[in-house]
């Protein structure tokens, strides 16, 4: 298939966001539905046909010499700076773009069928905003399609913000409540605090650099890619060698970028956004905050990839902040009691994986290392992004349907619903599974492959992931246990929950599927980021070992979960400290309501309205005032009485007449 | 006479016209059916023209015509002191003249149902116009200046007659202050034209014989300068000289917000790069880190206030102080990739800010209060209202696709481009606004349109009518299309800078 595609893959979901936009309520409600679908399953079909082209097929420029080439379609100028600095919007794909397009268009494709059924109605209404939800699923589409084929840094930038305004307009679908739009400003205001570290950080790139073009950046493969590397970091590292508190300049422009990463990819501390999201349609939270948009930090970072990996410092930031996070949220998870958050936070955890594993596939420096064993960590990330996507979604598909069943979110409302949606209950299944890391299932090859990597950089870091790896097992199943066993179900709502229609099993019965046979991806063949095929092979004791921690996690998971008991209650009057602070995320959110209404809002926002209002205006003010003032003081002199102005008359006469005489005098 | 065979006269002819006409209506019964007629055709007329004078520019550059400006033709008004009706424009001056006429256009369907004295509102109307327009296609100092005042003048009266809330007091809190930037201004042209020339050459107000001549003397720059910058400063709400505007915007109507806002404070950023900086280069290299740092404190400062403000008008005031602080910020980088920026703010930040004040006005007109916190859930109520002010809103925190973030990216990117650490610094801060903008545009747009219905009585209310959706939609189909084809515009402005940059790299 053409590759000229790609750019039909890219507009179709832009036209059906103009479409649906514009007409609104002309469209009857289920046409906008199977509209939306219908040409979601055409950019799905053709984005397949570009992606497999590019990957098995030849004779289109994709593979020279046996190195996967960037292939770039479509390339016109957008918005010149100056004569040589421009920004372009293009279509370009590579090995990472290529797997993005079929992650993007078959998780929105699923959640597209998914929501025709799960957004029908809402609290037993017709839901309203039906056309505006599948207008905004194609601008969100199309704004993540348009950021994996970027060309350049610039692009990427401009799509960064699209998908930040897509994501703030589904989080905030359900606009009538309070709590969606504070969720969806928050979301807003924190990636939008990102981004202007990601803004910073182009700036300082391009300014050296004196383009955004990844091709000259970073072009993949073969040496001619290497000296535009090498010329760049000259640019940036020897014609400005001086570093600023450890970090040379293209290792500051590397952290702002990553920062700007980060906000999308919700890493610590910047992560506090993405549990508040869940406020949106759980469909949303699939395709947005759990399978794409909140990868885009990774895709960011990985699009950089040369550039980092020479950049120890940049790196290491990189590297702690992943690790940390991973952890983080996943102690976080452990302990929420309402399941999206729990997944959301599993997201977060999942993410930090993937970051962390770009991350520790460093190099020491030199250029020509970069070959090797190095690619590993990029390859692991990029496979567990794709597998993650998969399962994430399909963990929240099911989410939203035992929802939908349920009419809650709390675990405390589901408990024993297996007996009453087996279908669910066993895709759910397949979901934990894969994200612990039990083989076959998807996550366990991807996942695998990132603790290698871990390991390659050092036994602690080896161990610090693993150690998470074992909790992820254990909150997953804990969550899962919660929903569908724990105790029998009793009955809150009118009707007894089940399976929910066709339309939203279907894509539950696909993403299992594809969970259970995504591992069997040869990734380290078509995904790695010099173009070239890695040789690795599985690691038996790393693997080995995972599977352990995993099964460890999941057996402790099912001792204390499984059937009621007090176990769990008593643990938590054990660590009651402990157990509060996790649940409020140790106090994050706080923290950040603190800085910004505390701070921003009364000390700087008040004040300077203030000064504005009594000291800036009062001044103008003042100078009416005195003007008034000088004036009706100087009024009775034009009175229109006559012997007034005849003793003025005098008086002036004689003082100049005293002048007269003085100065004659002197 | 020649001057007629000269499109740009008609810029000025097309309002006076109006004017004329408009003398003939009566507002009794049926009258106001003519009103509207003549307005929206000379509206109209303009926008037409408008577009022809792109077309023409494009024209003359594409043949190869490299003259700094074109449609040059000069008329003597009055002999003994060599002022002439001097026109001209250049790439900077097209793109306003057509912010003009867009805005005028929205503007007149804005005040489609003006009450009491739609014709007079009318005729002040044209009369603004008229200055707007003559004050962009002059390059005469003194009949600039004399445009500039027939803009400024009828303000005070549409504030005053046709306002709202304190309005005598902001009519005249208004006036005087841009009366007094006036009066620094008029200090600063008298000051120009008697250095205006060599020594034993005629004296000349033309902008370009007096930028070719550099005859000004540097330590006369050093006064010069800051009299004209700061006195077309005032008008493009400089901190600290910008108090007008917050108190002005909110007792002015709909229209007139919209037109002050949207062009009239576009004089002052204008000015400041054609009169200030064109003729004074050695004085503004000199001074610029005071204006500099003066601007650059607008644009936070703006945004900050901005944030605790709870009328809609101050909101956006404020903001355009933000907005406008950056016009001029990034006047002052003195590079051609900032300057290019600064034109496509003024033209993105006129066009969505009159949106702004349109929708602003009829939301008003409907729940008759601008208070955010006694509005809520206004987009279950009027959606297409609501979607308006979500994408002026969008535009304004400079989503891409819309006009603002262009505009700021040309800004930043030319900014940058400076190395040292002064104006490094300062970027940094200014870039830090699309954050706080992020901040208040999201809590107004939270409070007044997303949420629960606050006031039942909000529920009856209508959607917007033809004429609204007609000048809202111009506003946004405009802010939309410099939003996704933004080169169109910047070869139109970006050559134009040549003249001016070399001139600076020379100082």
């Amino acid at each position: 298939m053409p590759f000229s595609l790609s750019i039909a893959v890219v507009a179709l979901p832009l036209l059906m966001f103009l479409v649906l936009g514009l007409l609104d309520d002309r469209l009857g409600r289920r046409a906008a539905g199977v509209l939306g679908t219908l040409s979601m399953l055409v950019v799905t079909v053709m984005a397949y046909g570009v992606s497999l082209t590019y990957f098995f097929g030849t004779g289109q420029g994709q593979i020279i010499d046996g190195v996967r080439q960037t292939v770039t379609v479509w390339n016109p100028v957008w918005l010149s700076f100056t004569d040589t600095l421009v920004v372009r919007m293009g279509v370009a794909i590579d090995p990472i773009a290529a797997m993005m397009l079929i992650v993007i268009t078959t998780v929105s494709l699923m959640v597209h069928l998914y929501s025709l059924g799960y957004m029908s109605n809402h609290e037993g209404e017709p839901e309203k905003g039906y056309q505006r939800y599948y207008a905004f699923l194609g601008l969100f589409t199309f704004s993540m399609l348009g950021l994996v084929v970027a060309t350049n840094l610039f692009q990427i930038f401009i799509f960064f913000e699209m998908v930040g305004v897509s994501s703030y307009l589904l989080i905030g679908f359900y606009y009538h409540l309070p709590a969606a739009v504070h969720a969806s400003k928050k979301a807003f205001i924190v990636t939008r605090l990102a981004d202007l570290f990601f803004l910073l950080g182009i700036m300082i790139m391009s300014f050296y650099t004196g383009t955004f073009d990844f091709d000259a950046l970073v072009g993949t493969g073969g040496a001619a890619a290497h000296t535009a590397l090498g010329t760049a970091h000259t640019a940036l590292g020897t014609a400005h060698g001086a570093t600023f508190m450890g970090l040379s300049v293209m290792g500051w422009a590397l952290t702002f970028i990553f920062i700007g990463g980060a906000g999308k990819s919700a890493m610590y501390p910047l992560h506090i956004w993405l549990p508040d999201a869940m406020e949106g349609p759980t469909p949303v939270s699939a395709l947005i905050h759990a399978a794409t948009m909140v990868v885009a930090g990774v895709y960011l970072v990985a699009k950089l990839f040369p550039l980092y990996v020479i950049e120890q410092g940049a790196m290491d930031i990189i590297a702690v902040t992943g690790a940390f996070t991973a952890f983080y949220a996943a102690a976080v998870a452990c302990v929420q009691s309402d399941i999206k958050r729990a997944l959301a936070f599993s997201t977060i955890s999942q993410i930090a994986f993937m970051m962390t594993s770009l991350a520790v596939s460093s190099a020491s420096g030199e250029l020509i290392e970069i070959h090797g064993d190095y690619g590993l960590g990029y390859m692991a990330s990029m496979f567990h992004l794709f597998t993650h996507a998969m399962f994430k979604a399909l963990l929240f598909l099911c989410a939203g349907a035992i929802i939908h069943a349920v009419g809650s979110n709390e675990n405390s409302m589901m408990h024993g619903l297996h007996k009453h949606m087996p279908i669910t209950s066993i895709a759910f299944l397949i979901g934990c599974l894969a994200i612990a890391g039990i083989p076959p299932f998807a996550g366990f090859w991807s996942k695998d492959e990132i603790l290698v990597a871990c390991y390659h950089k050092g036994l602690g870091w080896g161990l610090w992931m693993s150690m998470v790896a074992g909790l992820t097992a254990f909150y997953m199943f804990r969550t899962y246990l919660l929903i569908f066993f724990w105790s029998e179900h009793k009955q809150h709502g009118h009707h007894a929950p089940a399976d929910a229609p066709w339309t939203m099993t279907l894509p539950l019965i696909i993403l299992s599927c594809i969970s259970i046979v995504a591992g069997f991806v040869p990734a380290h063949k078509l995904v790695t980021f010099d173009g070239e095929p890695l040789h690795t092979s599985l690691d038996w004791t790393v693997a080995g070992s995972s599977v352990a921690i995993a099964l460890i996690g999941i057996g402790l998971a099912f001792k204390l979960y499984y059937k009621e008991n007090d176990a769990p209650a008593r643990m938590k009057a054990a660590a009651t400290g402990l157990w509060t602070a996790a649940y409020k995320r140790f106090y994050m959110d706080e923290l950040y309501q603190f800085i910004t209404h505390k701070i921003i809002f009364q000390c700087v926002s008040k004040p300077i309205a203030w000064f504005d209002r009594k000291v800036i205006d009062g001044a103008m003010n003042l100078m009416g005032t005195v003007t008034q003032y000088c004036a009706s003081a100087v009024r009775p002199l034009q009175a229109g009485k006559i012997q007034g102005y005849v003793m003025t008359y005098l008086i002036g006469a004689l003082v100049l007449a005293v002048a007269l005489i003085v100065c004659v005098l002197v | 006479m020649m001057i007629f065979n000269n499109i740009l006269i008609y810029f000025v002819i097309i309002p006076l016209l109006t004017l004329a006409g408009l003398a003939f209506c009566t507002n009794a019964g049926r009258g106001i059916r003519a009103i509207r007629a003549v307005a929206v055709t000379g509206a109209t007329a303009l926008v037409a023209l408008a577009a022809y004078l792109v077309y023409v520019f494009l024209q003359t550059r594409a043949a190869g015509v490299a003259d700094e400006m074109i449609l040059r033709s000069d008329v003597m008004w009055y002999a003994p002191l060599n002022i002439k009706l001097a026109l001209g424009v250049d790439g900077v001056s097209v793109v306003m003249i057509v912010l003009s006429a867009i805005i005028v256009f929205a503007g007149v369907f804005a005040s489609w149902k003006m009450s009491p004295l739609p014709k007079q509102f009318f005729l002040w109307f044209f009369l603004l116009s008229t200055g707007v327009f003559g004050f962009f296609i002059s390059i005469d100092l003194f009949t600039m200046f004399m445009f500039y005042e027939v803009a400024l003048i009828p303000m005070y009266l549409l504030i005053g007659v046709w306002g709202s809330g304190n309005k005598n007091y902001s009519a005249m809190k208004l006036t005087l202050m841009l009366m007094g930037g006036s009066a620094l201004l008029m200090l600063g042209i008298i000051g120009i034209y008697f250095h205006s020339a060599p020594e034993g050459s005629p004296l000349t107000m033309n902008i370009l014989e007096i930028a070719h001549a550099d005859a000004i003397p540097h330590e006369w720059q050093m006064y010069l300068f800051p009299l004209t910058f700061v006195g077309f400063g005032v008008l493009g709400a400089m901190f600290p000289f910008h108090t007008w505007s917050p108190d002005g915007h909110a007792s002015a109507p709909t229209a007139v917000s919209m037109l002050h806002a949207g062009v009239l404070m576009k004089l002052g950023g204008y000015g400041c790069f054609r009169i200030a900086i064109f003729l004074m280069p050695f004085a503004a290299n000199q001074l610029a880190w005071v204006f500099l740092t003066l601007t650059g404190i607008s644009v936070v400062y703006g945004a900050f206030s901005a944030c605790v403000q709870t009328d809609l008008k101050y909101i956006n005031a404020y903001s355009s102080v933000s907005h406008c602080g950056m016009v001029l910020f990034a006047i002052l980088m003195f590079n051609t990739t900032a300057m290019t920026g600064a034109v496509l703010q003024m033209l993105s930040h006129g066009l969505m800010t009159a949106l702004f004040f349109a929708l602003i006005g009829m939301i008003y007109g409907r729940t008759h209060t601008r208070d955010i916190q006694k509005m809520g859930g206004l987009m279950q109520i009027m959606p297409y209202l609501g979607v308006g002010y979500v994408i002026a809103g969008m535009a304004s925190l400079g989503l891409p696709g819309l006009s603002g973030f262009v505009a700021e990216m040309t800004i930043f990117v030319g900014s940058f481009m400076h190395e040292d650490l002064f104006r490094r610094v300062l970027t940094i801060v200014g870039t830090s606004s699309i954050v706080i903008t992020a901040v208040y545009i999201l809590r107004v747009v939270g409070k007044l349109l997303f949420g629960p219905v606050i006031d039942e009585h909000h529920r009856s209310l209508t959607d917007a009518t033809w004429e609204e959706k007609l000048s809202t939609g111009t506003l946004i189909v405009c802010v939309a299309a410099i939003g996704c084809f933004p080169n169109f515009f910047v070869n139109i402005i970006s050559s134009s800078f040549e003249p001016v940059v070399q001139a600076l790299m020379n100082n």
